[in-house]
């Protein structure tokens, strides 16, 4: 397959392990966070670790947009169906997060659907399925539960543009947009980072897609303020690999420096017209709770007020309330990259693809469902 | 010519009827349906005797039976249709046990309003299909829901077959040592399916593998091999086939992405849907756990057959108490190839 199997490339990927094996010196360890969920899959998948020299760890980072969702956004989203009445509209990941008292988008959606004239829990692949069932159904409330990082945020920028210029009168959407700079700031702000030193950090495998959007200068500043080198790397295991030497490099060198692996797609400046469609629709939200990373000032984004009634929260008055993660789970320290997958208590025995308890375990893109899926065989000193 | 005129019929509406209740009622127009579309169609001596079974000799050996539900969306796809799949995959699902496969019966769930031309190609793709493996459709059932009840029409099948004594193909039998054999490109029907109902057009049409496998099958044993197991990778793919075996058997696999084949189509259409291959159904393949010493000699039995053009060895057993599957990727590192978690396609077959 074209431009892709060149991505994949077993003599590349032998001869770049090969550089990097030459690049990392004998008396250091390189401990480099892949901020994406895009890297933890990839990595996981083809295996990227075994290239690598025991001397270079990767670190699992916060960039999986479902599994940095708080169950309270959840509740939210089935409180919509459940009390309004709404036609919920979500992509297929969300569904499967456990939420309060038992439930999950997709427990309440089996109790839900079928009743007449109550709401309804609909999956769907892209939000503009959201759109056209609201053109559909003037009868109905739909509303769509937007989630995501700065990739998907001008998607429903244009989703609401679109519905103000149709005139619709029953779409809105619930916004979950988070921004990635905030997580990363948290992440080098986090007293295991800053103080204590138990997270030891030499840089990051910087986004892919986001920074198609948002470019590479929002990382200049960690770079420079937190001397963290970045590299933005694309989300083949190749661009992996490449990123990590340029990582080993520029540590070696002392630098820390935003340095662009994904210059086939990313830009310092980004894409420009998305940027601004996104600001003419959205707005900081003075906080947001996030998953394992807590309350986080200026991170995510809600509509603003000219679009207000395409904003779910003030059309249907719903308010986010918190709710403690379940006791035994690990998903907040496993964001932070404090706790490995496997080192959760219940990783693997309570908590399975089949039943997840957290939500690292349930997006493909989750460090524990890629760990669990591709490579738990590690852990188990399996014969080869 | 017989000299007695015709009685007063009115034949089916070939072209413009539809399924009603009362073809489902067991009244004239019941027997009529059953007469004029079913019976012609496939007509074969057993299904002649017009009983509510059918009476059938028997070869001496001991008796295999699998039966099979069919619901695929879909009912026509690149490839293939409704029709022939219920007839191929129950024909495979009793020659992976070893068997030789004798008869079928066939159960149809008819939805009302159901065209009658469109139920006519899919019994003429079972006839066509039946006929071309040698299994006659001896017995059969036909019940009607209502509108909105059904989705068309669903097919179960179930399948006879007879297997000597000491022919033992099963999935608890594989050794360490052993070597997975493919017959060929895996994923082709799980995906046929799917660019048909996600409107992909890619410029190489992706077709059905819808495949009766006994010949192939009939093929593998006269070359002498020593097989362990037999089976066809259907729901699920070839990962979730090669889970099953690893448990049943009480061992381990490690496969070799590389050499696992793969149509080029089928890769892009994986890549664009966010699929494994692995993970696809296949409607015309089988993996094969043979002896390591005689694994060179089945490839070229299966090489030698049409269906097994391009059969590749993709890996060997192990020893692993977690009876894991493992794969070398291509990249050069190692990943396990997991159970399926949850739904990946549904109402592929």
């Amino acid at each position: 397959m074209r431009f892709i199997d060149e991505f994949r490339d077993g003599k590349l990927a032998t001869g770049l392990a090969a550089a990097i094996r030459q690049a990392a010196r004998d008396d250091r360890d390189y401990h480099f966070m892949e901020f994406c969920g895009g890297h933890t899959h990839a990595i996981a998948r083809y295996g990227v670790t075994d290239l690598l020299p025991p001397s270079v760890r990767l670190i699992h980072g916060p960039g999986c947009p479902v599994c940095v969702l708080p169950v309270g956004r959840i509740d939210m989203a089935i409180r919509l169906a459940r009390e309004a009445g709404v036609s919920l509209c979500s992509y297929g990941d969300p569904l499967r997060v456990p939420a309060s008292g038992g439930l999950s988008l997709l427990k309440a959606k089996a109790a839900l659907n079928g009743k007449s004239g109550g709401g309804e829990i609909r999956m769907l692949y892209s939000g503009a399925d959201a759109l056209a069932l609201a053109q559909q159904h003037p009868e109905r409330q739909v509303v769509f539960f937007a989630i995501g990082f700065e990739t998907t945020t001008p998607p429903t920028a244009v989703l609401i543009k679109q519905a103000q210029a149709l005139g619709l009168r029953n779409f809105s959407v619930l916004c979950c947009h988070v921004l990635t700079p905030s997580a990363i700031a948290s992440i080098l702000e986090s007293p295991e980072v800053r103080r204590w030193g138990t997270l030891p950090l030499d840089g990051f495998i910087g986004p892919a897609h986001v920074s198609t959007i948002i470019g590479t200068r929002p990382y200049e500043f960690f770079a420079d303020e937190y001397r963290k080198p970045v590299v933005i790397a694309g989300f083949e295991p190749l661009d992996v690999m490449q990123a990590i030497l340029m990582l080993i490099k520029q540590v070696n060198a002392g630098r820390a420096l935003v340095e662009n692996q994904f210059s086939r797609a990313v830009t310092r400046a980004g894409n420009r017209k998305a940027q601004q469609l996104v600001s003419e629709v959205f707005e900081l939200r003075r906080s947001f709770a996030w998953r394992g990373l807590g309350e986080l000032p200026y991170s995510a984004l809600r509509i603003r007020r000219e679009f207000a009634e395409f904003d779910a929260e003030r059309r249907f008055g719903v308010d986010y309330q918190a709710v403690e993660d379940h006791p035994a789970c690990e998903c907040g320290a496993v964001l932070r990259g404090v706790k490995r997958p496997q080192e959760c208590r219940i990783f693997g025995s309570v908590c399975t693809p089949e039943n997840p308890i957290g939500s690292c375990m349930v997006s493909s893109e989750g460090a524990c469902a890629a760990h669990y899926s591709f490579g738990r065989f590690a852990d188990l000193a399996v014969a080869s | 010519m017989s000299g007695v005129r015709q009685g007063y019929v009115r034949p089916l509406d070939f072209k413009n009827g539809v399924v009603d209740m009362t073809h489902g009622g067991g009244g004239r127009a019941m027997a009529q349906l059953i007469d004029e579309l079913f019976a012609r169609r496939l007509g074969n001596s057993y299904l002649r005797q017009g009983n509510d079974g059918a009476v059938m000799p028997m070869p001496p050996g001991r008796l295999v039976m699998s039966t099979d539900g069919h619901v695929v969306s879909p009912l026509f796809f690149p490839g293939g249709d409704i029709g022939c799949l219920s007839v191929n995959g129950t024909i495979n699902d009793v020659a992976v046990l070893g068997a030789t496969p004798l008869y079928l019966a066939a159960g149809f769930i008819l939805e009302e309003g159901f065209p009658l031309a469109d139920l006519a190609r899919i019994v003429d793709s079972m006839a066509s299909a039946a006929s071309a493996a040698g299994v006659p459709v001896v017995t059969g059932d036909t019940k009607v829901v209502q509108k909105g009840a059904g989705d068309g029409v669903y097919i179960t099948t179930t399948g006879v077959g007879v297997v000597a004594d000491g022919d033992d193909f099963s999935g608890d039998r594989a050794r360490v040592g052993d070597q997975i054999i493919v017959s060929g490109s895996i994923g082709e029907h799980g995906m046929a399916i799917m660019a048909q109902r996600e409107s992909i057009g890619f410029a190489a049409q992706i077709v059905s593998d819808t495949a009766a496998l006994h010949g192939l099958i009939a093929a593998m044993r006269a070359s002498g091999a020593a097989i362990r197991a037999l089976r066809d990778p259907t729901r699920g793919g070839v990962a979730t086939t090669l889970n099953e075996i690893a448990r049943q058997s009480g061992v381990g696999m490690m496969l070799q992405e590389s050499a696992i084949p793969v149509q080029p189509e089928v890769a892009a259409a994986c890549e664009f849907l966010g699929l494994d291959p692995l993970y696809v159904a296949n409607e015309g393949k089988l993996l094969a756990i043979v002896a390591a010493a005689d694994a060179d000699a089945l490839l070229a039995a299966m090489r030698a057959h049409p269906l097994g053009v391009h059969a590749a060895v993709i890996g060997s057993v192990h020893a692993d108490a977690h009876h894991f599957v493992q794969m070398t990727t291509s990249f050069g590192g190692r990943r396990i190839v997991d159970w399926l978690t949850g739904e990946q396609l549904p109402r592929i077959c």
